[in-house]
């Protein structure tokens, strides 16, 4: 494993870790569609979104720089961190977070309860309540297009990024029952399939051959809020640099 | 003018007067019933409706996941705080005046605790999994975390309700005993249960005296503990504006502040209704609004010390919430609060005149705790508005569901407190008149002085 992966001992057989290059995301969007579309998630109207109740595991957030008529766009993907020292854990008092060995922050949703502390100590805004019953989030025929492999939330519950935990485990599962070593690429999340720029890039962090690693080598590389100390696992790599 | 401790009248007169509300009920009474039940129902089914529909009725949404909510818990946590700790507080230092203000205040903690109990129910997404927060072996071997914040709020608060009740219940007993040999039917025999068979003998007493006092020594840490655990649920998450060391005392000081204030409220209430003027005189008013001074000059330097460290330090996140509260809507709110805690509080309560003033102080003090609630409100909201990237940033309003249930702890409260009046003195009967046996004023020339008096 790369020197820069701060825990140096996972428990589980892989870390999972993602990198955002900022020099490719176009803001183009796809990747919030892909994750609408593979995790079940809600369909927020123009309303909801306005009061803050809109469901994007995966968000573009837009960034202008400079005055008409030389601005510039600036897009950031930001999605669950799955951090390494997580916030949101530690303040649940029923364990309905917790991390995974593979390095998951992963939510159970049946334990939930709805405190929405871990939103609370979320530095990144990346965790979301579930105000309205499923029933009122899929009119007919939106309950055909929903996801098998994944739960559909019940009201007053937290959900947020997953890293397509149900994608990782059918791929381990068919490596594991093939005999065979999980290989890299052999499967990816549905926000880094869908992303046509490769901006999003998804892997194993304890393989150092793997394409993750090797692109989280960069020097561009940061981390989003490093100084609160949570060890992120999302790698960002600076934009408008050669 | 120098202010004394009331004169008091023969024993048997004092059993007749403070017993007086116990046993007649008049029709205003009922009215007040009535009202406070309506408006506790009303928050009732406020919660059976946010149940029932989801959270979507109240104003919060991402990021401010709490609100007026949390704002009624803090405040109501605060103001059970205070009776009790209050009460242990002038018990173990042996200050007399206490005498008979310590039942209405213990009552108090009681019924406020009570109502703030419910709130960390009533703001839960799934209410009706609460029971997932207690550890209760079941087959799946799941447990608590017992590194949240909340789970060490449901122990803290559990302890102290149950402390509290046992030190409600301990000094009443003597008294639940007076009533019983006062009344007959069924009326005694439900007085003879709660009088646990009390019947003032030697070793009775000797127990009871050491109980309340183990109790007192007890529930001190307790109440502390209690406040400042609700502190943490603020202070020790990774938010600007509650990541702050300083939140465990400045809650504690400002429950006292807000507790006190409630006391003195309750108590030129229940002396005109209950007509106590006999037994609770400007005297012990003066007494009260004193602890409210330092209360409120403490409360005032732990206030002004956070916000200096923030304001000097300038950290950018420290200074988005100081712009925020500085500016709209929160300024006008942040400016009430001063007024009402530091500003109006603080001078007026300096002059003994104000202090003896009933109903100047029954202004003042409601006054006092709209401010601190405001506080509360300001601790929870205004961090939470502009929290994380810039992108998510939004205002809250709070809704109609919100407002009736900030009604509805007000409306309890006054249910159960009129309700207790109609079942046990407001006054500690025998605590007065152990006071009488033991203390009296003796004229000697032109001064007066304490002294002991015969047991009669």
């Amino acid at each position: 494993m790369a020197d820069w992966v701060s825990d140096k001992s996972p428990k589980g057989q892989h870390r999972w870790g993602m990198v955002v290059d900022l020099d490719r995301c176009t803001g183009c969007s796809a990747c919030v569609v892909a994750c609408h579309a593979e995790n079940n998630l809600a369909i927020a109207g123009p309303t909801d979104t306005d009061e803050g109740r809109s469901f994007d595991w995966i968000r573009i957030e837009r960034y202008w720089e400079g005055d008409f008529p030389d601005t510039k766009a600036h897009f950031v993907p930001i999605m669950c961190q799955h951090c390494e020292a997580a916030p949101c854990e530690p303040v649940c008092p029923v364990y309905a977070t917790y991390h995974t060995p593979e390095g998951l922050n992963s939510m159970v949703y049946v334990r939930c309860i709805g405190t929405r502390f871990c939103q609370n100590n979320d530095p990144y805004n990346v965790r979301f309540f579930n105000w309205f019953e499923p029933a009122l989030n899929f009119a007919d025929p939106l309950p055909n297009q929903l996801n098998p492999d994944v739960t559909v939330r019940s009201r007053g519950v937290m959900e947020k990024c997953s890293f397509c935990v149900q994608r990782i485990r059918r791929a381990e599962d068919d490596a594991r029952l093939a005999g065979r070593k999980l290989a890299d690429g052999e499967f990816t999340t549905a926000c880094a399939q869908s992303c046509s720029a490769r901006a999003l890039v998804f892997g194993d962090l304890t393989d150092s051959q793997s394409e993750v690693s090797r692109l989280a080598e960069s020097a561009r590389r940061f981390r989003l809020l490093e100084s609160l100390g949570t060890n992120p696992v999302v790698y960002y790599l600076k934009g408008g640099q050669a | 003018m120098k202010l004394h401790p009331p004169e008091l009248p023969a024993d048997e007169q004092i059993n007749r007067d403070v017993l007086m509300p116990l046993f007649t009920i008049s029709w205003r009474w009922w009215v007040m019933l009535t009202l406070a039940a309506l408006g506790f129902l009303l928050g009732l089914a406020a919660w059976c409706y946010m149940m029932s529909t989801g959270m979507w009725v109240t104003g919060i949404h991402r990021p401010v996941m709490w609100g007026v909510l949390i704002a009624n818990y803090v405040f109501w946590v605060g103001l059970s705080n205070s009776g009790t700790l209050f009460s242990a507080m002038l018990r173990l230092a042996g200050a007399t005046w206490r005498r008979p203000i310590t039942r209405a205040a213990e009552a108090m903690t009681v019924f406020a605790l009570l109502m703030a109990a419910q709130f960390p129910l009533i703001h839960l997404g799934r209410t009706w999994f609460f029971y997932y927060m207690i550890p209760y072996a079941n087959q799946r071997g799941l447990w608590w975390n017992y590194a949240s914040p909340l789970t060490w709020d449901l122990t803290a608060i559990m302890s102290y309700l149950t402390g509290s009740l046992v030190y409600l219940y301990l000094p009443a007993v003597p008294d639940f005993a007076i009533v019983r040999d006062h009344c007959r039917g069924l009326r005694r025999k439900l007085y003879g249960i709660l009088a646990l068979g009390w019947r003032g003998t030697r070793q009775q007493w000797h127990s009871l005296n050491s109980c309340i006092v183990i109790l007192a020594i007890l529930l001190l840490p307790v109440a502390v503990s209690m406040h400042t655990i609700v502190s943490w649920d603020f202070g020790v998450s990774l938010t600007p504006g509650w990541h702050t060391s300083i939140f465990g005392p400045y809650f504690v000081v400002g429950a006292i502040y807000s507790g006190i204030a409630l006391v003195i409220t309750l108590l030129v209430v229940i002396r005109r209704v209950c007509k106590f003027e006999k037994y609770i005189t400007p005297y012990h008013f003066d007494k009260l609004a004193k602890v409210l001074l330092v209360a409120a000059l403490v409360w005032f330097y732990l206030w002004f010390a956070d916000y200096i460290t923030a304001w000097y330090g300038k950290l950018p996140e420290e200074k988005v919430i100081m712009d925020i509260k500085n500016a709209g809507p929160y300024f006008w709110l942040q400016l009430t609060m001063m007024l009402g805690n530091t500003i109006v509080a603080i001078p007026l309560l300096c002059f003994r005149k104000f202090r003896t003033n009933l109903w100047a102080l029954f202004a003042l003090t409601i006054f006092i705790n709209i401010a601190m609630w405001i506080e509360r409100f300001l601790i929870v909201v205004p961090s939470l508005v502009q929290k994380g990237p810039s992108y998510s940033w939004s205002i809250y309003q709070a809704t109609w569901v919100e407002w009736l249930l900030t009604l509805y702890p007000f409306a309890g409260f006054c249910m159960f407190y009129l309700l207790f009046a109609k079942l046990a003195p407001l006054i500690g009967i025998w605590e007065i008149r152990e006071d009488k046996v033991a203390y009296t004023t003796k004229k000697l020339g032109v001064g007066e002085f304490s002294a002991i008096a015969q047991v009669e």
